[in-house]
């Protein structure tokens, strides 16, 4: 036998080493959106939906960038006029500009989709989080109001809360009606994400560093907020950004209906709905506010799946 | 190992019952499992107690009861004579500073989104009156020197660790409070072997330097018996022998404990062939349903009649010098240590 | 049992051992770089010998077991050298559908995990007749009463009845009977346990490794038993082969290592380890991590971690040199090391 090594080389040894690098360790410090973004810049979709979510949203907060018409100027007697050089997209039924409404109307899908996600994810996350951290009859009573939400169709529970706040002869201003979408699309959506959340913290709650958070004596909103939420927001933001496209294809399909969104505002939706019956005669006007939102609605989804995926650990 | 008048620590018939139920929305109880039952020990400062079993005999639900993590059916843990199960807010925060622990797994203990001495620091923030504000990151940098750290490593996150490093991050975390006590839930198990004995020499450093008490949960005798200095051995919940760690190693009275010893692995291929083992039959039964008077009986070679009436007290038998809870208590060297 | 064996002929005449590794590397492409988990690992073990693997994790253990089953995922793996011989032919370069049929005809394995080794969705003894049905197309009824004796044979009480029953509706060392039942069902000559008790309690861990060398000593199997534990290799092996950073650093009977190590790392490891038997002695740690795969150290692979370590150390890799014919060290001074000189 050897001589024993004292303690004291042990801790002297252990600091030498703990220098070196670790299979999985770099040099500066990451977490895990670090490798996120690792994996996300090499993916080719990634990119292109960042680059249409730049575009959409240069739309939303600067459109005379893209054209310096009035998108509510109307020229009654060039209705219904084709693409041509000085309208791109071609004139609508009331004679206005479609490529200048069409941007306009950007605007107001983007405001809608991410206010009510940016709702949704309040009301949802609040309600998971209390549904999975205090569990018991707070979680059921959570769950059970999430379930009567979900078991309401989506159109048809818009339909009654719409058509009773703001039926279709009704004449809201714009920020009101807008307000009242939001609302909406937040009420009938946060179950969803209440179930997300919920799921994510149960499965933060059982680990061995909330316990150990526990034994140090911290209080519940130091484990909520340092601890659980931390690492319960990758699914939850994953969920809200496919969710902001969702949306805006819901605030369309509400104003197509003619329930949603309705003049003075501008939007895809309208446009859609005010052009639906001259898809013979003027396919110009349909088409592109249609094309827009389904490539913004795209934009979104692509978005959500691409940092699903590397923020997935089974996929690596 | 001399032992000074006033235990730190007291447990006094710890019980632990999980209720089993039926039905979703009108739950009724059909049972309990009886993971901790009627379990009793003192602590001295500075002493180390080895609690060893087999999965599912509740040396995990002990530790849960011993750091106020889970509340017990009924029962005490008593440190420096103030009840920590009946302990509440602001109470119980204070009492927290005393006993700590250091947990098994060095992946999931440590939370992946705070950096090292986040992780470290935060006793101080939970405690604020334990450590200027300023004075933290100091604090922090001397706690990770103690464990073996690089002080530098201060903004690293813990997956630029390795598992030993991780655990030694833990136990940085568990001194931060200076407690008096720490329970140890199998602080070496997830390691490699060559990682083990820096960790096992680091934890016996610090008890001298600190004077800790440790409470060593482990299914590892040969780790329980190189750092334990008494050791309870656990079976369905309860405990079945108790007593300084050379009375358990070299002269175990309980059947049960004769036979887990006899099971662990000697690392020395010499005289194999002649080693005795004692090969129990079966898996423990359940732990909600539990055999009536020993709980042992079903497994053990010495079961009578009486055993299947009467529970065996834990205590000092004809055939035992130290506490054992066996009708048949009879000394026998299994590990033929010299 | 049938103690015909059917497994591939056209071996029996060769020269060498039932299995024989030679030089074996295999490499892991991963996104942060190759990581080389086996560089070089040779190994052979006969009919009824039983051949320990020691390693910590890294250590290339489970790869190489793999490798020799043909079930390392491939990518990211891949055998960049080296020959598995069993019987004389290479399984390397066998096409799929013949080393399918020596898997568990030939070679089968044992893994650490049970749960989620066996199919949770299929009761136990449907999965135990299937190996007779796939490999030898023999009837449902036939299979199944073969399926039964085999519960019998791994000592499962109540066979009959329980082969009905699903893999978590037994405790975990039934559930590693089971396996164990499904390995030797079609009377292999070779079986791999990788780590087989680790996830078990010590008193089912004695009647596992029982069970093991019972079938061994039975059907004159030959054994590779990978494992950490020093305790366990103690108990049942013949000879022994230590590997650290995919190499094997030593290779021993086992009597002769545990005695007189001739490698400072498995040196370092017995006298890491606390012993039940043992008390007092404070332990000795070998001081360092284990080393990174995707960046190994030069030289001798153990050099930043050794007291032994001269300047040679960090530039030569050290052959596997032989000591006394039946064993060998891959350290440029095992001489000292075997001499027991102090560090």
């Amino acid at each position: 036998m050897s001589e024993p090594i004292v303690t004291q080389d042990l801790v002297q040894s252990a600091d030498e080493h703990a220098g070196s690098a670790h299979p999985t360790a770099a040099d500066k410090p990451r977490g895990l959106w670090g490798d996120t973004w690792d994996i996300l810049k090499r993916r080719k979709i990634f990119w292109i939906s960042l680059v249409m979510l730049v575009l959409f949203l240069l739309m939303t907060a600067f459109p005379t960038l893209f054209t310096d018409k009035d998108p509510n100027y109307a020229d009654l007697a060039r209705s219904m006029e084709g693409p041509s050089e000085g309208a791109l997209f071609g004139i609508d039924l009331q004679g206005r500009d479609v490529f200048a409404r069409t941007i306009y109307g950007a605007r107001t899908s983007i405001i809608v989709g991410t206010m009510a996600t940016l709702a949704t994810v309040v009301l949802g996350g609040i309600t998971g989080v209390l549904a999975a951290y205090y569990a018991r009859w707070t979680d059921i009573l959570i769950s059970r109001v999430g379930e009567m939400f979900l078991g309401l169709p989506y159109v048809l529970g818009a339909i009654i809360i719409l058509g009773t706040i703001a039926p279709a002869q009704s004449n809201p201003s714009e920020f009101m009606i807008m307000t009242v979408v939001i609302i909406v699309l937040a009420v009938l959506g946060w179950p969803i994400l209440m179930r997300i959340a919920r799921s994510a913290v149960i499965q933060a709650k059982h680990q061995d560093y909330v316990q150990a958070a526990r034994a140090l004596g911290a209080g519940p909103l130091r484990i909520i907020f340092k601890h659980l939420l931390p690492n319960s927001l990758a699914p939850i933001l994953v969920y809200a950004t496919i969710t902001i496209g969702s949306f805006i294809g819901a605030e369309a399909t509400l104003s197509l209906l003619g329930i949603g969104l309705r003049p003075p505002v501008i939007s895809w939706g309208i446009a859609i709905a005010d052009h639906a019956q001259y898809i013979r005669t003027g396919a110009h006007a349909l088409f592109f506010p249609a094309a827009f939102l389904s490539a913004c609605v795209l934009t979104f989804v692509m978005l959500g799946e691409a940092v699903r995926d590397a923020l997935d650990p089974k996929l690596r | 190992m001399a032992t000074p008048a006033e235990p730190i620590l007291e447990v006094r018939d710890l019980v632990k019952h999980f209720p089993l139920t039926q039905g979703i929305l009108f739950k009724r109880q059909i049972g309990a499992i009886k993971a901790v039952d009627g379990v009793s020990f003192d602590l001295h400062r500075g002493e180390t107690l080895g609690v060893v079993g087999e999965s599912g005999c509740g040396k995990s639900t002990l530790a849960k009861l011993l750091m106020a993590l889970e509340r017990p059916t009924s029962g005490s843990v008593r440190i420096n004579g103030r009840d920590i199960t009946t302990a509440r807010g602001g109470d119980l925060k204070r009492m927290r500073r005393n006993i700590q622990m250091v947990m098994q797994d060095p992946y999931t203990s440590l939370n992946p989104r705070m950096t090292v001495g986040d992780i470290v620091g935060e006793p101080f923030e939970i405690h604020s009156e334990v450590a200027p504000k300023g004075d933290r990151r100091r604090r922090v940098q001397e706690l990770l020197e103690v464990v073996g750290l690089n002080p530098d490593h201060i903004n690293r996150y813990p997956h630029q660790f390795s598992g030993g490093q991780r655990q030694r991050i833990g136990i940085a975390r568990g001194l931060a409070l200076r407690p008096e006590i720490i329970i140890c839930d199998e602080p070496v198990s997830a390691l490699d072997v060559s990682i083990q004995a820096q960790v096992m020499n680091l934890l016996e450093s610090l008890q001298k330097e600190f004077e800790l008490a440790y409470i060593f949960i482990a299914h590892d005798l040969s780790v329980v018996r190189h750092i334990s200095h008494r050791v309870a051995v656990m079976y369905l919940g309860k405990i079945v022998e108790i007593g300084r760690d050379a009375e358990i190693y070299d002269g175990p009275t309980h059947p049960y404990t004769q036979a887990l010893l006899s099971a662990v692995p000697v690392p020395d291929p010499e005289g194999r062939e002649q080693r005795q083992r004692i090969i129990l039959q079966g898996d423990p039964p359940s732990p909600a349903n539990p055999p009536s008077g020993c709980r042992f009986r079903t497994r053990c070679w010495k079961a009578q009649e009486i055993c299947a009436e009467q529970e065996p007290a834990l205590e000092i038998r004809p055939g035992s010098p130290h506490s054992s809870a066996c009708h048949f208590a009879e000394v026998r060297d299994v590990v033929g240590s010299g | 049992m049938t103690e015909v064996l059917s497994a591939p002929s056209g071996g029996g005449t060769h020269g060498g051992a039932l299995l024989e590794v030679e030089d074996l590397h295999v490499e892991f492409r991963t996104r942060a770089g190759v990581a080389k988990a086996v560089n070089g690992v040779t190994y052979r073990v006969d009919a009824g010998e039983t051949l320990a693997v020691l390693g910590e994790s890294g250590s290339g253990k489970s790869v190489t077991a793999q490798t020799i089953m043909g079930i390392l995922d491939m990518p990211p793996g891949k055998v960049t050298g080296g020959q598995i011989r069993f019987r004389g032919v290479d399984l390397l370069k066998m096409p799929d559908d013949q080393r399918r049929k020596i898997r568990g005809e030939g070679i089968s394995m044992v893994f650490q995990d049970a749960l989620s080794a066996l199919n949770p969705v299929f009761p136990v003894g449907w999965q135990i007749a299937e190996m007779f049905r796939m490999h030898r197309g023999t009837s449902r009824s036939e299979a199944k009463k073969k399926a039964v004796e085999l519960m019998d044979r791994v000592r499962i009480p109540a066979a009959r009845d329980r082969a009905n029953d699903y893999p978590h509706q037994f405790s975990g060392g039934m559930r590693q009977r089971i396996m164990i039942a499904m390995a030797i069902a079609l009377d292999p000559e070779i079986l791999i346990a990788d780590e087989p008790t680790t996830a078990l309690d010590v008193t089912v861990q004695a009647q596992i490794m029982g069970l093991l060398a019972e079938l061994q000593r039975d059907s004159n199997m030959g054994l590779i038993l990978i494992t950490h534990d020093l305790g366990v290799v103690a108990d049942v092996a013949d000879k022994i082969a230590v590997m650290y950073g995919g190499r094997i650093v030593e290779e021993a009977p086992v009597h002769d290592l545990y005695r007189r190590p001739a490698h400072p790392y498995s040196k370092g490891l017995l006298e890491s380890i606390p012993r039940v038997d043992l008390k007092g002695h404070e332990l000795y740690a070998i001081k360092g991590m284990p080393p990174n795969l995707l960046d190994m150290p030069s030289g001798c692979a153990f050099h930043p971690r050794c007291p032994y370590r001269r300047d040679n150390c960090v530039t030569d890799v050290p052959a596997l040199y032989p000591i006394d014919g039946a064993r060998g060290s891959a350290c440029h001074y095992w001489r000292e090391v075997l001499d027991g000189d102090s560090r």
